[in-house]
């Protein structure tokens, strides 16, 4: 019943504030969205120049939607200066592709267009040689690292609000009057974890959803298991913001940890390759939360991962929070012993 | 006894705050406790609730080692500075504390409504607290230490920033409770009217206890007319 008054409190509280709760919600929305229409303009038209292409193939192009432009005596310079999406040309039956790959989401979706085009008539198989102006095929695009991204947006959002409403607690003195009162530490911790935890849950689904159903993320795996893996996620980083609130005076310092903690955890989920970096910096990405979620949730996004494919990286999520919840524990101690 | 301090020392960073102190205060008194800024009023009534551990000596309540879980709910306290929820109204910080000692529905309710009725904030307990004048919160905090009903009261400078007229019904309100109920109560104050309506009065000087007697006798000692006077000999300034 105490975690229950405590629980009541924080609701009591949070309807009261619009503002943290368009924090909350609409937020992540909005900087999920708008990341969409940056690296993804999917309904671009995309312009092909095809240089010593058989007629027949350049009609089969130009109905699969491509702006089409013969122009012989083509070079990779030219391409670049007029920054078209690519280039074709055909010696014998090997075609060889030229993508400029400014936009990685362009260069894929003229790939794929273009691999549709040419598969279904022909007779005789055409190879497809691709190599690439800007980047590699290895480079990444907002599919590749939108799973890590919804994963990230729920610890953020997450460590923001509770980091700084545990922090407003403190220094109004709220929370040393609590513990003036007979309500045990654990209870405290519990009915935060709780009530900020149903918030967090609700955020979760709503960007989870949206993500999928709004913004057409690609997803292979189960959406629940999205579900469950943000879960966890927001678990550790509504534990971690309560926790390190405590090392904070003031609204201003809980600010400061956040290019401490947050923004190293993006350099380890997935934007940049893992396997070149220097052996330490890997031994260093295994301390963050982040690395296993946005793991987790690629393997289940991408690869279609099942339940027992992330259970490792689920129990390492669920440590952590675990380890959090304890050290929150004793860091009130320093209020009260009991 | 209710309250008996044996020896009891803190020190914060190297400076001695509470020199070794002993205190027993009886039950059913009103105990007022005197001395200037800084003196280590705060402090002492922090380590008898528990909330900050002497570097020595003992602490008892009700002839517990403090702390103790039970002695949390049968003492009711109020901080010097207000600590309230300011984004809820008066009445859910009322219930949101009151639900904390566990109280039934029934009996949360009309404890609420009795405490706010003492603190004439009944009128206002629908009207969020960071709308609530310097006074008001302080009268909100004071309900608070009353709403589980606790046997012993300790209240740092409950009536700053109180109006007289109120003052004097939160005084007769204190008086009713340590005559009807028997209960203890320790209050810090720097009003002299306050103090001399305390049964006994403990004055504190850089953390020592200069002295320990009723009002009357403190008078009499320092052959003062009134108490302002005895405050400022026992200061030691015209002495
Ligand atoms: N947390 C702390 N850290 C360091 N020093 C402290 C701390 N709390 C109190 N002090 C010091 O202890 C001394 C006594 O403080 P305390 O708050 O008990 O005084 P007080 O008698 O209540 O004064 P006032 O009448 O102004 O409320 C002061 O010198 C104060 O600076
Ligand atoms: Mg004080």
């Amino acid at each position: 019943m105490r975690v229950g008054a405590v629980i009541t409190r924080i609701f009591q509280q949070m309807r009261r504030d619009k503002r943290t709760l368009a924090l909350l919600f609409v937020a992540p929305l909005m900087v999920l969205s708008l990341m969409y229409f940056i690296f993804g303009s999917d309904d671009k038209e995309l312009t092909l120049v095809v240089s010593d292409v058989p007629t027949p193939i350049i009609q089969q192009l130009e109905q699969s939607d491509f702006h089409i432009v013969v122009q012989s005596n083509f070079s990779q310079a030219l391409l670049k200066e007029k920054a078209y999406d690519g280039w074709l040309t055909m010696i014998d039956q090997t075609a060889k592709l030229t993508l400029l790959n400014d936009t990685p989401a362009n260069a894929k979706a003229l790939m794929m267009k273009l691999s549709q085009a040419l598969q279904p008539t022909q007779a005789t198989t055409i190879t497809l040689k691709t190599n690439y102006i800007y980047g590699d095929a290895e480079t990444t695009s907002f599919d590749i690292f939108s799973p890590m991204l919804i994963g990230f947006f729920v610890f953020f959002f997450v460590f923001l609000i509770t980091g700084i409403a545990l922090l407003k607690e403190r220094t109004s003195g709220t929370l040393e009057r609590l513990l003036a009162t007979p309500i045990k530490r654990a209870e405290i911790v519990a009915g935060y974890m709780l009530g900020y935890g149903l918030f967090a849950l609700i955020q979760t689904i709503v960007i989870v959803l949206f993500s999928i159903y709004v913004l057409d993320i690609v997803h292979v795996g189960s959406i629940w298991l999205v579900l469950l893996i943000n879960v966890a996620v927001a678990c550790v980083s509504l534990s971690l913001g309560a926790l390190l609130s405590s090392f904070a005076a003031s609204e201003f310092q809980m600010m400061q940890f956040i290019p401490l903690v947050i923004v190293p955890q993006v350099f380890f989920s997935g934007i940049f390759p893992l396997d070149t970096m220097a052996q330490w910096l890997q031994y260093l990405g295994r301390i963050m939360p982040l690395y296993y979620a946005a793991d987790a949730l690629n393997g289940v996004m991408y690869k279609g991962n099942s339940f027992g494919d992330i259970a490792m990286n689920l129990s390492i999520l669920a440590c952590f929070a675990l380890v959090f919840i304890i050290l929150n524990i004793i860091s009130l101690r320093k209020y009260r012993s009991l | 006894m209710v309250i008996s301090l044996r020896a009891i020392e803190k020190s914060f960073q190297h400076k001695q705050v509470i020199a070794p102190l002993s205190l027993e205060i009886p039950q059913g008194q009103l105990i007022g406790l005197l001395g200037p800024s800084g003196c280590g009023k705060t402090t002492l009534i922090k380590m008898i609730m528990g909330m900050m551990k002497p570097d020595n000596g003992q602490i008892y309540v009700f002839n517990k080692t403090v702390p103790h879980q039970q002695l949390l709910t049968d003492i009711g306290y109020m901080a010097q500075s207000d600590a309230l929820y300011t984004d809820l109204t008066g009445e859910e910080n009322l219930q949101f504390f009151a639900k904390l000692y566990r109280l039934p529905k029934k009996e949360r309710t009309e404890r609420v409504a009795y405490t706010a009725q003492l603190v004439r904030l009944s009128d206002d307990l629908n009207r969020k607290v960071e709308t609530y004048s310097g006074g008001m919160k302080r009268r909100l905090s004071l309900a608070i230490a009353l709403i589980q009903n606790p046997t012993l009261l300790l209240l740092d400078e409950p009536t700053v920033g109180i109006d007289p007229l109120l003052k004097v019904d939160i005084w007769q309100e204190l008086l009713r409770l340590k005559n009807e109920e028997q209960k203890t109560i320790l209050v810090t104050t720097h009003a002299m009217d306050e103090a001399e309506k305390c049964d006994q009065l403990a004055m504190l000087r850089d953390g020592q206890m200069i002295a320990y007697d009723t009002p009357q006798a403190l008078k009499a000692r320092y052959q003062a007319k009134d108490f302002d006077e005895v405050f400022i000999k026992a200061g030691g300034r015209t002495q």
